[in-house]
């Protein structure tokens, strides 16, 4: 493609981003800008849509096609226990300093589906913590946290979800947690219980407070490094002293400039640990 | 120079050739190159560290956010589609996958033939699925040298014969001739 026609897809995509923002207050003008191409390229094949910005004008004038839209940016590829070996270093590093704490405050950050979510739950039952636990599990588009809410999965992935489950050191039968109704399963509604769903924008909205974990995986690498400075600044403030960072299994702190602020607990499994002092913190954020 | 970055794809069959091809690149290549060879979600390491040790190149697993740099190999990871920026850094993605893979040719050839244009090769492997076709055409389109494994070569040439069929191909090579081939156009 010409150097030309590249410059004026450019301009096209941040007019539609820019338009996107101030109609429906999502913001993706931080979004790695390959990505959004693809997710954009994708749905003007599939809308019949000759140019971006005759895709700019449906979505400003027909919010269907908004929600369409929205539902390509929102990347839903999640399972139960995925990465197994990630919640078996939950259980061995952090469920025992977990349970030191009276009371602990989980927030699950772009939670999609649910199916982490109801894992941790799992989790946490068998770990003895779910009496005094609460999960925040949030992510920006409604229609995806209702169907969290609602912990109904297709039924052909449980075997590899029962798979999963077991190589993440679950003890029990993995069909006790769930009950089988035609093409679907549904979760045991007592797993719901500590557990608070909501709408939440990591772009837009602001600081969930007095965290003792954050889990927050395959969220970031959509984001440009700006993006990922600013949010992992808000997982900080959210953060209890010594509460911990769960990313995914290719995220780092490497490019956000505040990896001084973490110590590592798990480096393969990406889990992290918010430094009790820094001083050093102290002093750049007075300037 | 020509040419500034090399991406390479492959499936079934596609890893011995690719060791060929990585083997002929001297220590001071001037290229990068971006890899996708299809592997299992729960693969490890193991051929990363092996295709190091056995080339003068270096070898790594793509990070997300890295730049790429001259002389250096990027292996997609498990699980994760590599995409290339116009910036020239990469990224990883978990977005659905693409021709029944993850990581998929087509993402990795698709946006580097955006990101680099007519500065880039790329190159297509041994394969029993059609995965790579639309990301080779891309590649053709945006002025990029397109080059293929010749079918009698390959352990699966179901991938290479979809390549050609949807583009006129430049180069129909073995592996040996292909890493001879990038050599001269580096030089």
């Amino acid at each position: 493609m010409e150097t030309d026609i590249q410059e004026s897809r450019d301009i096209e995509i941040d007019l539609l981003l820019e338009a996107v923002f101030r109609k429906y207050g999502h913001d993706f003008r931080d979004y790695i800008r390959v990505h959004v191409k693809r997710r954009i390229d994708h749905r003007m094949r599939v809308s019949g849509c000759n140019h971006i910005s005759e895709m700019q004008h449906r979505i400003l004038y027909d919010r269907r096609f908004f929600e369409t839209f929205l539902q390509d940016f929102s990347i839903n590829v999640t399972e139960l226990f995925r990465d197994p070996s990630f919640y078996l270093a939950v259980r061995r590093e952090v469920a025992p300093v977990l349970k030191t704490h009276p009371h602990i405050k989980i927030w699950h950050a772009g939670c999609a589906t649910g199916e982490e979510v109801y894992s941790m739950a799992i989790l946490l039952r068998e770990e003895g913590l779910s009496q005094k636990a609460r999960i925040y599990a949030t992510d920006y588009h409604p229609a995806v946290v209702q169907q969290a809410r609602a912990g109904i999965y297709p039924i052909d992935m449980m075997k590899e979800y029962t798979g999963n489950y077991q190589k993440s050191g679950g003890r029990r039968s993995f069909a006790d947690y769930y009950r089988a109704d035609y093409d679907s399963v549904i979760f045991d509604r007592s797993l719901r219980d500590g557990v608070i769903f909501a709408d939440h924008n990591l772009v837009t909205d602001g600081v969930f407070g007095d965290m003792h974990m954050i889990v927050c995986r395959n969220v970031l690498i959509y984001f440009n490094r700006n993006l990922q400075h600013r949010v992992i600044r808000l997982f900080i403030d959210s953060l209890l002293p010594g509460g911990f960072l769960c990313l995914g299994k290719k995220e780092s702190l490497r490019f956000t400039g505040c990896d001084h602020l973490f110590e590592t607990v798990s480096d393969s499994e990406k889990i992290f640990k918010k430094r009790l002092f820094d001083s050093g913190d102290r002093i750049r954020r007075d300037q | 120079m020509k040419y500034e970055a090399v991406v390479i794809g492959g499936s079934a069959g596609g890893l011995d050739a690719l060791e060929i091809i990585l083997t002929a690149l001297p220590a001071d290549f001037p290229g990068a190159v971006a890899t996708v060879i299809h592997i299992s979600p729960d693969s490890d390491n193991y051929m990363i560290g092996y295709l190091d040790r056995r080339c003068r190149v270096t070898v790594k697993e793509a990070e997300d956010k890295e730049m790429i740099q001259p002389g250096r190999v990027y292996m997609a990871p498990p699980n994760y589609h590599l995409l290339i920026n116009s910036d020239r850094s990469l990224m990883l993605s978990a977005e659905p996958r693409v021709n029944y893979s993850r990581p998929a040719v087509d993402p990795l050839f698709e946006t580097a033939a955006d990101a680099v244009g007519p500065r880039l090769i790329g190159v297509l492997l041994s394969g029993a699925n059609q995965d790579g076709s639309r990301g080779l055409r891309r590649i053709q389109e945006n002025g990029g040298l397109t080059i293929v494994q010749s079918p009698e070569t390959t352990r699966a040439p179901q991938m290479v014969q979809a390549a050609r069929a949807a583009c006129s191909v430049d180069h129909v090579l073995s592996p040996e001739a292909i890493g001879t081939l990038i050599n001269r156009l580096f030089g």
